[in-house]
Order: structure tokens, then sequence, then C-alpha cells
């Protein structure tokens, strides 16, 4: 077929920006870092810290996520699909309420602690090692379950009537039936649990920190921010690139396809497990599970609320930023999204989140300092820096089915003449209205969550609402904390379901 | 006259030639067994493929490289014919501005007259997936008459159709064709549907789109390539 020269030359821009964007700042991290000498033993505790918190988050989250998904694939009660579908939510939800809500389950003041104490016991500080660890389960949990949750919903049905028919003990069943599709699953799920640990960084900023718990993303801000040693910096900034990419390349080996957990709702019929203790184990792990994501969201909105009338001006200017930022970034997600909506796109697309958006922050920061103060750009570059990290998760949604569109109507276009304009506007953009819808909303609610490049980039005047929500707890006040913490979810889940509802409503198919 | 002078196709170890000569106004059949290349013919002649070899030539002039929407033709596919979020004034509409602009009251009157003329008058406001099956292939039958080309090219449109419905959809084709003077190229794998509808048949088998004959005496006395096709 013959090329539309528009829509190629539309592409390469899309794919050259990208590239630009995000191999720049690679380029001035490298030039600009200092020797190894400049590294001190703290910044190599930072690396052994990464490492073996990665290490511990996915273990935990892997081995937790086992029985979870076992008893959702062969259970079906009351509120299954719902439960699943809230296993999606993490993905959106702000990193700084997720951990608001932590704290007030297993902080100092926190429900656990409160219990343990009247039971005489010494209470446990969330701060440090296993809070860090604990959050990030709290994220990585349902990841893995649904990960899990697949391979067994993907065990043909026939396989559990042959072992019942033929009897197997459940141990047996175990060994031929699931142990393999563990095998084959777990390891990919491992990876990608500890890549994304590898660039952790608003967990470390708000439950880390101090010598013991800083991971080398929390040291880049620090040697900027703190110390403004950029050459320390932009070092710190190549260990954390050679550490993600190395990881990232073995997670694509192993690569499990992550999905958005569609068709999970099905229920394989089994034999199996049907007498009293079996039933009640699974029982437990699905309550326990649920409680473990449920309690901390459900103790931001009980707080939150009374907060919500103590929010000055500073929160609600954040929340205006925050808004601004996200609607811009969205945009420029999708601008790019569409025109690199193609296998070879998708590639491109990928190079911006093997880059984590710290190293990204410090590279335009070195690169913007000889020409403008960086403090003064904080918004723009947290609306680029958003974009961009969205752009692979965007690309996934709309690849599909774009090239479905492609494949239907290209042809009928290219015979009637369309011209490119019209082609976007009068099948390309409503065909696509869905997965627009969706990833939009997506975009959206990642950008609004975002607590990354804006605590590099920002001064005191500038902020967005999850740095906002930092800060406040930083000084200590608690309930407004708690209520703009509210606020930001609202926000999030709220931009998602709008995005995405408005995908759906009216969409022909 | 349409002329494949000397046209070959090649892809991978697939190969198509054509050394033939249409002539205007005239219904044409295209068969041969399934794989052999009906559909890339009806492509090279539409411009959706382009030859390795040869030329193509409509009324003297070379039209080897000329974009689809710049040739003669006017195609209808096996399927995806009509967009489906589009209702029928819209979709016909594009045949009259493909930039997507807003029609005259002129051009809005011809589109209801195309509706009218294949019996779906005061439907233009509905979407294709409001009517069946049927009615959408004369939507899209609706919107090559607006077109008005020269050639008409259709890729088995109505595979999908019973067998009564199919017949009465040739029988418009038949009179759209007329009324336009178009010479038709219909492609089928169905011998029946040759023998009913075309004058002239062209048999394509063996990497050969073998040059038209009177689809008459063609079934009387066939050639060795077409009783192996029609199993006999």
């Amino acid at each position: 077929m013959a090329p539309r020269p528009l829509a190629v030359s539309a592409a390469l821009i899309a794919a050259g920006l990208v590239l630009a964007l995000v191999l720049g700042p690679v380029a001035a991290v490298l030039a600009r870092a200092g020797g190894w000498g400049t590294l001190g033993p703290g910044d190599w505790q930072a690396l052994r810290f990464t490492l073996w918190q990665s290490l511990l988050s996915a273990a935990f989250s892997v081995s937790l996520a086992i029985p979870v998904a076992r008893a959702l694939a062969r259970r079906r009660f009351p509120g299954r699909g719902l439960l699943i579908s809230l296993l999606g939510a993490p993905f959106i939800l702000p990193t700084i309420v997720a951990v608001l809500g932590l704290i007030a389950v297993f902080g100092q003041n926190g429900m656990v602690n409160g219990a343990l104490r009247g039971l005489g016991l010494s209470g446990f500080s969330i701060y440090g090692l296993h809070g860090v660890v604990l959050a990030h389960v709290f994220f990585n949990l349902p990841l893995a379950v649904r990960l899990l949750l697949q391979g067994w919903l993907a065990i043909p049905a026939e396989r559990f009537r042959l072992s019942a028919s033929l009897g197997l003990s459940p141990f047996a069943m175990f060994r031929t039936l699931e142990l393999p599709m563990l095998l084959r699953i777990a390891p990919g799920a491992f990876a990608v649990i500890f890549v994304i640990c590898l660039s952790s960084f608003a967990v470390a900023l708000t439950l880390g920190g101090g010598p013991r718990a800083t991971t080398v993303e929390l040291a880049i801000y620090q040697a900027v921010r703190f110390e403004f040693d950029l050459g320390r910096a932009a070092l710190l900034s190549v260990i954390q690139l050679g550490l993600a990419l190395l990881a990232g390349l073995v997670a694509l080996r192993l690569g499990t396809g992550g999905g958005f957990g569609s068709g999970l709702d099905r229920i394989v019929t089994r034999w199996d497990g049907r007498t009293g203790v079996p039933r009640l184990m699974d029982a437990a792990w699905v309550v326990l599970a649920a409680l473990f994501l449920l309690t901390p969201l459900g103790m931001v909105v009980a707080r939150g609320l009374p907060g919500l009338a103590q929010l000055g001006t500073g929160s609600w200017e954040a929340a205006w930023n925050s808004l601004t930022v996200a609607l811009a970034s969205t945009l420029l997600c999708l601008a790019w999204a569409l025109p690199l909506s193609t296998r070879w796109g998708e590639w491109v697309g990928l190079v911006g989140i093997a880059v984590s958006p710290l190293v990204l922050g410090t590279g335009l920061f070195l690169i913007v300092r000889p020409f403008a103060n960086p403090l003064s750009l904080a918004l723009p570059v947290t609306t680029l820096v958003n974009a961009l990290v969205a752009l692979p998760f965007a690309l996934r949604i709309l690849r599909p089915e774009a090239e479905a569109v492609r494949a239907d109507y290209a042809r009928l276009a290219m015979a009637l003449g369309m011209s490119p304009l019209a082609w976007l506007r009068l099948v390309l953009l409503p065909r696509l209205r869905r997965p627009l819808g969706f990833a939009a909303g997506l975009t959206a609610a990642l950008s609004i969550g975002d607590l990354g490049v804006i605590a590099l980039f920002a001064d005191p005047e500038r902020a967005t609402l999850p740095l906002q929500v930092y800060r406040l707890m930083g000084s200590y006040q608690m309930e407004a904390a708690a209520g703009a913490a509210l606020l930001l979810l609202i926000f999030s889940f709220g931009a998602f379901w709008l995005c995405d509802r408005g995908g759906r409503t009216h969409a022909d198919t | 006259m349409l002329i494949l002078e000397a046209l070959r196709y090649t892809e991978g170890d697939y190969s198509l030639s054509a050394d033939l000569t249409l002539a205007p106004g005239r219904r044409v059949a295209i068969i041969g067994p399934s794989g052999a290349g009906k559909s890339t013919l009806l492509d090279l002649i539409a411009g959706f493929l382009a030859p390795r070899a040869g030329r193509l030539l409509w009324q003297g002039q070379g039209i080897t490289t000329t974009p689809p929407d710049r040739r003669p033709v006017a195609m209808l596919f096996q399927e995806n014919n009509l967009f489906p979020h589009l209702s029928l004034a819209r979709n016909l509409g594009l045949a009259l501005r493909p930039g997507g602009g807003r029609l005259s009251t002129e051009e809005a009157q011809k589109v209801e007259q195309a509706l009218d003329r294949v019996g779906l008058g005061g439907l233009s406001a509905r979407k294709p997936g409001a009517l069946s099956g049927g009615q959408q292939s004369r939507a899209a039958l609706a919107r090559v008459l607006l077109q008005a080309r020269p050639i008409l090219a259709l890729d088995e449109p109505f595979a999908a159709l019973g067998p009564a419905l199919k017949a009465q959809m040739l029988d418009l084709v038949q009179e759209v064709a007329s009324e336009l003077g178009a010479l038709v190229l219909l492609v089928s794998h169905d011998p029946q549907d040759a023998r009913r509808f075309a004058e002239e048949t062209v048999l394509v088998a063996d990497g050969v789109a073998h040059a038209p004959v009177e689809t008459q005496a063609l079934f009387n006395a066939p050639p060795e390539a077409l009783r192996a096709y029609l199993g006999q």
C-alpha cells in the first residue's frame, strides 16, 4: 500500500521529539557526571539499599500474591468482580495518598500500633526499610495478583476436568497444573516489580530517608536540592540509568504480557478444594488482601473529610497547578501517541520508560540551567516528563486499535481520496474514542498524582497538589495534609473516570 | 479502453501477470480458484498495489503510478465499505467532498437522489449499523453512483448476502453501471455470478490473468484451467 506521506512525517517528527527529549537529558547527565571519586560511602549505601528493598518488595509482592490469586481464580463470591477491578486502582493512585493512608494504618499513631499497644506489645516504626517495602507491596501486590490470575485463568478448564476425573490429590494437581504455570509467570512478575521498585522515589522520599533508607533516586534529589552537587547528581543518575536498563532488559526477557486486566472475570470450574479447610484459607486470603488494600484508602477518606475545610490558598493554588499540568501533559501525550501508534512507534515510546523521571529531570535541569532558572520552569518540565512517562501506556492502549482502524478503512479512505485532516477528524479520532478516553484518563491520573520531577524543580512559590501534601506533612499539619490528599484522590480518580466515560458514551461501534 | 500491458506483479513466490484489454461499458467477471490473484488483479487496477513491470492505460493515458483516488475506478470492497460511525449522508458526502467539508444544498440533494435510486430514500440520517446487510450494500452502491467513475471494481462485495439478495444486488449493479456507462469488473468465486451477470469473463489461474472471453462461449468449451476449477 502506498505510504501516506503526511502520516509518516508526523510520526517521524513525534519520534524525533521523543528521542531528543530522552536522549538529550541522558547525554547531559553523561557529560556532566563527575569521577567515581566524588561518590561517598553514603552513595554506595544508597545503591545497596535500592537493590535490597527492590528484592524484598518483589519477593513479598509475588509470594503473597500466589495464595490470593489462587483464591480469586477458584472461588466465586459477591463482589469478586469489583475486587478484581479494584486491583487496577493502585496504578492510578497517587503515591503520596497511599503513603498517608498507610501511615494512618501502620504509623506511630495508626490502627495497628494502637492495637499492639493495647495488647501490651511494643509498636513499630513505619519509617525506614519496612515502611518502604510495605508501601511497595501495597502498590505491587495487586499487580502481581493480576499477572498470576491471568496465568491461572489461562490454564484450560479441560485440564482441571481431567485431573478431577483422574482423582489427583491436591498436591499432585498443584504439581502438574499450577506449579508449571507459576514457574512460567512468577519470575516475570518478580522482575517487573523489581524494576518498578528500583526507580522508587516518592515512597523513599516520604517513608525512607536518612543514611540507612535512601534510594539512588532519592540521593539524586538530595544532591541537587540540598548539596547542589550537580556532578555527583549526574553520576548517580548514570548509575540509576545503568541499573534500570540492565534490570529492564532482564524483565523484557522474562516478560509477561501485563495487560490491563481484561477478561479476568472468568471463573474456571474446579473440583478440588471443596472441603472446609481450603475454603476457609481462600476466604482468609481474600479478606486479608482486601483489608490491606482498602483500609488505607478508607482512612484517607475518613481523615480527609474534616481536613477539606481547612485547605488554604496554597493548597487550592497547587490543585489548580496540578490540573493544568495534567491537562497539558495529557494533550501532549496523546499528540505523541496518535502518530506513533504503530509497531515501531511503540518501541520509541518505550525509550521514555527506560529512563527514570528523576534522571530525565536531572538532565533537563543541567540543560536548562545555562539559559534560565530551572526553578521557574518547574511546571513546564513536569508536564513534559509526565507526558513522556505515560506515553508507553498510552501506546499500549492505542496501538492495537489504531492498527485495526487502518487495516479496516485505509483503503476506503484512499479510494475516496480523503485528505489527511479529514481522515484524522472523521475516521481515526471517532473510531479511537474509547481507547483515547482510556489512555487520556490514565495519563491525566498519573500526571495529577506524580511526585517526582516537581520535587526536584519546585521553589516555595510553586507546587503541585502531591508536593503540597508532602510539604504539609513535613510541617506536621497532618489534618490539612489529609484534606489535600483526599482532594488529590478525588482529582486523580475523577479525571480517570471522566475521560474514560467520555470515551464510552455515544461511542458507535 | 483499459489496457493491462505486460503487467507483472510479484510478492515472494507468488506472481501474477496480465496482458489484456477491456472495453468501456462492458460487464466483466473475474473468476478463478482462491489464492490465484483475482483480488490482486483488482488492486493493481484500482491502485492499491504497484506492479513490478508493465503499464496500465485508460483511454490512452498511462495510470500506472496514479494514486487510487485519481484513477477512473470506484471500488466496492469485501467489507468496510461504509464508516460505521457516520450517517449515510456523511458517508456518501465523502464521495463528493473527500476533505470532509460541508455539502452545498445541491450536493446534499444529489446524495438524497442517489439513496432514492438504490431504494433507500429517507434513510440518509441512519448509521450503517441500523441497516440490514442488503441495505448496507445498496448504500455503498449509492456512493459509487455519486463517484461516477467510468470503471466499477467489485471485490466480492455481496459474498455475505443470501442468493436471492445477491441476485437483486447484481441486477442493481447492472442498472447503475449502464446509467453510468461504466466498465464493471466483478470478482467472484461463484461461476453462477459470471453466467448471470457478465458478458465477458477473465479467468485467473496459475499466475496468469487470461484475456477476456465471452462468458457463454467460455463455459460451453471450458479450457483446462477452468475445468479443473469447476471440478469437471
